[in-house]
């Protein structure tokens, strides 16, 4: 899809990786009922070899869409700080009315397989996503993958479902940066659907335009067919209103290409959101262990000081049943003491977690800002470039229908 | 005679018709309503019954919303009545015609009007060819050919005006979402900074190519269409002309049928079955006369109609070329030679 820019060390400069082949299989699911899908052939091949004038061996494995997902997900947990590639679509979206919306199609199929060894290209040639060992046993090993990654246990390393998608929890300083960022993704996410939503309206109309052409050619021919003089002039220039008529299917296929590249950038938005989030969390977590922290040596500081400054219902039930024992007191401030311990020591490492978060993830995300700037202006030159292509064509069949009218 | 038909300046409802004798002789001018140049085409009709007489642009505008004071409707007129004027003056008979002339002089023509039957000519008065009620047997080969030919004519010329309307909403409904389209590519910018520009140059081509559109959409509402309608209107008038030669010839078979049947030793062709078959012939001969120049006509008209469309649609992509090609350089640029 898009020239991607490779990094020195990058394994994509190593191996070379494409998903080749499609093919349609059945078989039983986890509830044991039949089940059709597509699997993808991967192949690789070391190019160091090649410049030894031999070709070395093709590897190559199958992998369904799902395998895809599960390494996806697992790369999401792994390198929080990084924006992860996105996964082509998992069903068709932002369809025009030819194109097919089933899964099974295959034209989806085909688009599909680009995707998928787009994807696999952008994490082979991500600086720091190559090196996962993890992925690269998704592209050698057939058997036992998934065994591997779940017994990384990353599904527990998950933030849970509720802390990452809850909107309402308040972050008192986080960076600024990442929060303009978020606002950022999301206003993108808007954009480009609208974009891709109307763009699939517009190509509806362009093909009802062109099609109706059509039915001049009919016309033009029985027409002919009663004049003399004209006849033949009317003859041809109704085939090439045939023509005309028939060159919107290439145009709009070609279109999709560019429609296809928006979406990898409306999904990678979302993959910028979580890095967003993610700092979100990590400045929740440590603004929380701070508050923790603080409320436990002020406790600790009332009970040495037997001064009551703030509100607990310990210290009220004790003013009700009778105070405590000093033995008693001196056992809760050793146990705040050690908390306290603890937490600072806590919250040193957070506060290292988050800066190197920071640093890290501002890293990826000025790459990602370069590669966004990269491929989105090579993806509009292609459009225009299409435009151009279908404008010319367009001149083409007009001057050629004109000469054979001159000729009537 | 030259001459040449001139939209008022002032009012929509009316005419100035110029004309001008020889080319050294000054112009002469007369103001005509779309009522003048209907009587005129009725008068031709009554006074010229075995010629064609060309159709006028519709009396009413039924289909749509068209503002019968807007500037393009009064100039699609202007052409139609313009087109009118010039067919009659290419006809080596209707040119002649006695109502033709005052139309073109008359500075009080509503008087004349009123005057009826008084300035008619001795040719072809229209009283003399009310033929009615008599049925013609079957028409003559070449004369049915033309009755086919017209109906396969007009049948398919009712398609192209049905398939160039339906082209037009096709265009104005993707011109609808075209519209929606380029802002899109604005607000996008106003994300970026990198691709702020390029994005607006997005937007801005893509408004291009929405004027272009509109632009071929009015051009063939405005100039096509009306043409189109008008070689239907002018085949059912052939038609018509077609019947009433029919009646002609029907009239002379029965009466010379009527002779026959009397079975009289001398059979003498009495005058009038004798100024029936003049009438026939002259028909006739009109007729074919202006079939001719009427298919030589259509011919150089469909083929100006047909490059004209071409031309357009030519006009269209090459405003949308130059919008695309004169942003590639903009996407290109890298923002350091800025």
């Amino acid at each position: 899809m898009f020239v991607l820019v490779l990094m020195e060390d990058c394994l994509a400069k190593k191996m070379e990786i494409t998903v080749s082949e499609a093919e349609k299989r059945t078989g039983r699911n986890a509830m044991n009922m039949q089940e059709t899908y597509t699997a993808y052939l991967i192949e690789t091949r070391a190019v160091e070899s090649q410049n030894e004038g031999q070709c070395s061996p093709v590897d190559s494995l199958w992998r369904r869409y799902s395998e895809f997902e599960l390494l996806r997900n697992y790369l999401l947990v792994t390198f929080p700080h990084i924006v992860v590639p996105p996964l082509p679509e998992k069903r068709a979206d932002f369809v025009w009315h030819k194109l097919s919306a089933d899964n099974m199609d295959p034209d989806f199929v085909e688009r599909r397989r680009i995707g998928l060894e787009n994807f696999l290209l952008r994490v082979a040639s991500h600086p720091v996503l190559c090196q996962d060992k993890i992925f690269y046993s998704f592209l050698t090993q057939e058997g036992g993958w998934k065994e591997m990654v779940n017994e990384t246990g990353f599904q527990l390393k998950a933030d849970s479902r509720l802390k990452a998608l809850n909107a309402t929890f308040r972050v008192k300083n986080p960076d600024k940066r990442f929060t303009e960022l978020k606002h950022y993704s999301d206003e993108l996410q808007s954009v480009i659907s609208h974009l891709l939503r109307v763009r699939a309206r517009v190509a509806d109309r362009l093909y009802g335009v062109y099609k109706v052409h059509g039915n001049y050619g009919r016309v033009f021919s029985e027409w002919s067919a009663i004049e003399k003089e004209m006849g033949d002039g009317l003859q041809s220039a109704g085939h090439h209103m045939d023509v005309y008529a028939a060159s919107i299917d290439d145009i709009l296929e070609e279109e999709e290409h560019y429609a296809d590249q928006l979406k990898e950038y409306l999904f990678y938005a979302e993959a910028l959101r979580a890095v967003c989030r993610k700092h979100e969390l990590m400045q929740y977590d440590l603004e929380m262990a701070a508050q923790d922290l603080t409320s436990k040596k002020q406790q600790c500081e009332e009970l040495a000081t037997g001064t009551v400054r703030t509100f607990s219902l310990k210290g009220m039930t004790s003013k009700l049943f009778g105070q405590e024992t000093p033995e008693q007191r001196e056992a809760k401030i050793k146990v705040l003491e050690e908390q306290i311990q603890e937490g600072e020591e806590q919250l040193k490492s957070k506060n290292l977690e988050g800066r190197d978060f920071v640093k890290s993830a501002w890293a990826d995300i000025e790459r990602f800002k370069e590669q966004k700037n990269h491929d989105l202006k090579e993806a509009l030159i292609s459009y225009a470039v299409m435009q151009i292509s279908m404008c010319k064509k367009g001149i083409q069949v007009w001057t050629n229908a004109k000469e054979c009218f001159s000729k009537m | 005679m030259e001459f040449y038909c001139k939209a008022s300046m002032s009012s929509s409802s009316s005419m100035m018709v110029t004309t001008r004798a020889e080319f050294d002789l000054p112009e002469y001018s007369v103001r005509r309503r779309y009522q003048d140049f209907d009587w005129l085409r009725n008068k031709l009709e009554e006074s010229q019954p075995t010629h064609l007489i060309p159709p006028l642009p519709e009396k009413f505008v039924v289909k749509g919303v068209v503002d019968r004071f807007s500037e393009e409707f009064v100039e699609t007129r202007r052409k139609a009545l313009d087109k009118f004027l010039k067919r009659i003056t290419d006809h080596p008979v209707l040119s002649f015609n006695e109502h033709f002339n005052v139309f073109l002089t008359a500075k009080d023509l509503n008087a004349y009007k009123k005057q009826g039957m008084a300035l008619l000519s001795k040719m072809g008065e229209s009283v003399k060819y009310v033929t009615g009620g008599y049925k013609l047997r079957s028409r003559p080969l070449e004369f049915a050919a033309i009755g086919e030919y017209l109906d396969t004519f007009s049948l398919k010329l009712g398609t192209i005006d049905r398939i160039a309307q339906r082209i037009i909403k096709e265009q104005l409904e993707y011109l609808v979402e075209l519209r929606e389209y380029g802002p899109i590519y604005s607000t996008w910018s106003g994300l970026e900074v990198e691709l702020s520009e390029p994005l607006e140059g997005v937007s801005a081509c893509i408004g291009n190519c929405c004027t272009a559109l509109e632009e071929l959409s009015e051009d063939m509402t405005d100039d096509f269409l009306p043409v189109l309608r008008e070689y239907i209107l002018y085949s059912e008038s052939m038609k018509n002309v077609l019947k009433k030669r029919d009646q002609v010839q029907a009239e002379y078979e029965a009466k010379l049928e009527a002779v026959a049947l009397k079975k009289e030793d001398r059979p003498k062709v009495p005058t009038d079955v004798e100024k029936c078959q003049d009438r026939v012939e002259c028909f006739n001969a009109d007729l074919k006369a202006d079939m001719e120049r009427w298919q030589n006509n259509k011919r150089q008209d469909f083929r100006q109609l047909l490059m004209g469309m071409a031309d357009k649609n030519i006009q269209y992509y090459e405003k949308c070329l130059t919008a695309w090609e004169s942003i590639i350089p903009l996407l290109q640029d890298k923002p350091e030679t800025k």
